[in-house]
């Protein structure tokens, strides 16, 4: 069992918790996540690991209410606890195992989407850490979706928010941003680290490819145990079969089969349907908070 | 009675327990196990203790239960075996102790297996301890996984006066007992529960949810969390796939997610939330003991299965009595076929598996007659589902984060005759060590090791550990 010891709302269905678990907080590194499962009869979800404090012991996540698991998730209050809480998944990011030197001489974007913000603040964490200034873009529909604003502004180089709906900030998608900033404004960047909802980290890699900017993005297709072991996760990169969980998350985004990864994504669409109307807590690992 | 035949055991209706998960095997009564057990010739040179992987003297148990002594035969039992009532129902007895029964020359085989299924679900509706444990070393072991070969090694050393912690990756302990076979073969709440209740009885303790080489890693148990040993029984959890093309479509599973929706999951209950998706008509690639299962839980789940085979029945290397129940509960065989192509609809769905027809050709480095393609003999099978059974191998990721351990080809770990890997203090055994195989060799390996780990932690420490 697992506390959660500090729980806010950082947008009317997007929740933020400090969940105790130790050994999770000390081995947590940029790029991993999270398996939580709620209760008994709870299915075993991917989340985004936000941030981690290894002092305290906690672990950070940030929860979209979207299908019956993750709501049934946030409804948990402070002081309750998750029945599991496993991890960290997945491998690190790259740049955490090479030669700080050769990191320090790249420029980095992040382009985080929507809740997928959540991932990306750990990333940028560990480059301020490491003092390296990273530019970073959030994106979301509209400006009460926009979350960690401050907190990413504390870590990060240059923070440009845009909103699809033009309530806040630049008014566009995260693609439009990149456009204004690489076409027009004629920033350089050597690498794209792009998080969020599967549809936009298409459409940014087909934009950067265009551009000849190398992307990685963070997958999260549906998942079961998370360790390898079901293979649900599998997705075809460069012709190859890689399994998300433990070959990723994270992969070079010009080399993933994107569409073959979106019809992945809705093939329990109808069970969730179905269950949903049965009024029962049931859904997919595919919502959007996915193993990003 | 007739002494060459069996005593008959009762089974559940196939028509009926093809709509359901109990436990297809009801087991013996008291009166039938005793009729059983007399068949016991009780021969001096005992050829079926030789055959079983952990040496359990099959006659001495068997003979308490000829008397009626049943506790006394389950305290048989349980100097040898800390799972009777698991390997009772999933072990292959018929290639192991019963295959080398000597009533089995000239009739049937002693029911060894069935009888021992009797004597340990008999101590536990009986509430009959077994365990005993020697006082407290001191000397802490931690054991990755809880699987066959890991409950084996953990109760072993318990029972040795060592303080052992189970790392158990999933948020259940039991390993395949508990994600991969299903309920209907062995009952989770009935059977697995107990026995992993008795190895916390024997005071192991189990941590779940912890990802050893992701939550912790071997050398911080040793190092920073003052383990003496440490046994990995991580199993070998990747499922294989084809290589074909369309195996990424919707509906293409491997038997792993399938089963482990199913079983850990318990998808087949409504009130628990994972989803489970079968389809209507079902193709099942394999031929083993997981394809059966995969095959009959399609079943029970209400689908049309057919088993897809590339050898002939002779070779598959699933159960005798699993193929048995499959046949019995409606399962379809198509051997000597091998699926070349999954052909998806429109919107990325599986409607059909393109297969060739075989023939056996000269027998390969197994021993078995390798398949040929038959020219020409391509045809599409409808189908909505297919689950891919073909076997796993071991995860890479404990080699990978722990210093000094060397894998074979294969991604297996590599052992002595103690079952201690490259690296010292470090043991392994299981499917993590042999790639896939059954239950009771894990937990032959689990024993090994814990006697590797009791001789080195003895021999290099003493004793007793100092305070």
């Amino acid at each position: 069992m697992f506390k959660i010891v500090e729980k806010r709302f950082l947008a009317p269905n997007i929740v933020s918790m400090d969940i105790l678990a130790p050994r999770v907080a000390n081995s947590a590194q940029p790029g991993q996540f999270v398996i939580v499962i709620a209760d008994e009869v709870g299915e075993r979800v991917p989340l985004t690991i936000c941030d981690y404090d290894k002092e305290k012991g906690t672990v950070n996540i940030v929860i979209q209410s979207i299908g019956a698991s993750t709501k049934k998730i946030a409804q948990f209050e402070e002081g309750d606890y998750l029945r599991d809480f496993v991890g960290p998944l997945g491998r690190p990011s790259d740049y955490v195992h090479e030669d700080l030197e050769e990191v320090k001489k790249r420029k980095y974007l992040f382009v985080a989407g929507g809740v997928g913000t959540a991932p990306v603040y750990p990333q940028v964490k560990w480059f301020k850490e490491h003092n390296i200034d990273v530019d970073v873009i959030i994106g979301a529909k509209t400006k009460e979706l926009v979350i960690l604003e401050d907190k990413m502004r504390e870590v990060a180089g240059n923070l440009y928010v845009c909103t699809d709906d033009g309530s806040y900030g630049f008014s566009g998608m995260v693609t439009a941003m990149i456009e204004e900033l690489v076409v027009n404004q004629g920033k350089h960047y050597d690498v794209v680290i792009a998080i969020g909802p599967m549809i936009m980290m298409k459409f940014v890699c087909l934009l950067t490819k265009k551009l000849g900017l190398k992307t990685i993005v963070s997958l999260n297709p549906i998942m079961v145990d998370g360790t390898g072991m079901c293979g649900a996760c599998r997705v075809n990169v460069g012709g190859e079969t890689k399994f998300a969980c433990v070959d990723g998350p994270e992969f070079d985004g010009h080399l993933v089969d994107w569409d073959l990864a979106l019809k992945r994504l809705a093939q329990y669409k109808k069970e969730e349907e179905e269950l949903a109307k049965r009024g029962e807590t049931k859904v997919c690992t595919c919502h959007q908070g996915g193993a990003n | 009675m007739d002494m060459f035949k069996r005593v008959p055991i009762s089974e559940q209706d196939p028509k009926v327990r093809a709509t359901n998960f109990d436990e297809v095997c009801l087991g013996y009564t008291e009166e039938e196990a005793m009729a059983e057990a007399s068949r016991c010739l009780q021969c001096k040179h005992h050829p079926c203790v030789g055959n079983c992987p952990v040496g359990i003297d099959i006659p001495r148990f068997i003979k308490h239960i000829a008397e009626g002594n049943f506790a006394e035969a389950a305290h048989v039992l349980a100097e040898y075996t800390a799972l009777p009532a698991v390997c009772g129902r999933v072990c292959p007895q018929e290639t192991q102790c019963e295959q080398k029964c000597v009533r089995g020359i000239k009739g049937e085989a002693v029911s060894i297996g069935k009888l021992e299924r009797f004597a340990a679900d008999w101590a536990r509706e009986h509430n009959i301890e077994v365990g005993k444990t020697k006082g407290k070393n001191g000397f802490k072991v931690a054991v990755i996984g809880s699987g066959p070969a890991g409950i084996t090694c953990a109760g072993d050393l318990a029972k040795e006066g060592y303080e052992v912690t189970i790392f158990e990756a999933l948020h259940e302990p039991g390993g395949v007992l508990v994600y991969g076979i299903p309920e209907f073969r062995l009952p989770k709440d009935k059977v697995v529960k107990p026995e992993i209740e008795n190895l916390k009885k024997l005071g192991v303790k189990i941590e779940t949810d912890v990802i050893v080489g992701r939550t912790v890693t071997i050398d911080d148990l040793m190092e920073k969390e003052g383990y003496h040993a440490v046994f990995i029984g991580s199993g070998a959890g990747l499922p294989k796939f084809m290589g074909i093309p369309g195996e990424n479509l919707n509906g293409v599973f491997s038997a792993n997610e399938f089963l482990t929706r199913n079983n850990l999951m318990k998808a087949y209950r409504d009130d628990h939330d994972t989803p489970i998706k079968v389809g209507k008509k079902v193709a099942v690639v394999g031929g083993g003991n997981v394809a059966m299962d995969a095959a009959r839980t399609a079943l029970r789940l209400g689908a049309d299965v057919t088993i897809v085979y590339r050898r002939t029945e002779k070779e598959l290397p699933a159960r005798v009595e699993e193929v048995h129940h499959a046949k019995e509960e409606g399962v379809k065989f198509e051997m000597l076929t091998n699926p070349v192509e999954v052909i998806g609809d429109e919107n990325g769905w599986v409607k059909a598996i393109r297969c060739q027809r075989m023939e056996l050709g000269e027998p390969d480095e197994s021993g078995r007659r390798r398949p040929v393609p038959i020219k020409g003999s391509e045809f599409d099978m409808e189908v909505d589902t297919v689950i891919m059974a073909l076997g796993t191998s071991p995860n890479p990721l404990i080699a990978s984060t722990t210093r000094g351990l060397e894998v074979n080809k294969k991604g297996c770990l590599v052992v002595d005759e103690n079952g201690q890997t490259t690296r010292e203090g470090v043991f392994a055994g299981g499917d993590a060590v042999t790639g896939a195989a059954t239950v009771i060799l894990a937990m032959g390996a689990g024993k090994v090791a814990a006697r590797g780990i009791d001789k080195y932690i003895k021999e290099k420490y003493g004793e007793k550990a100092q305070a």
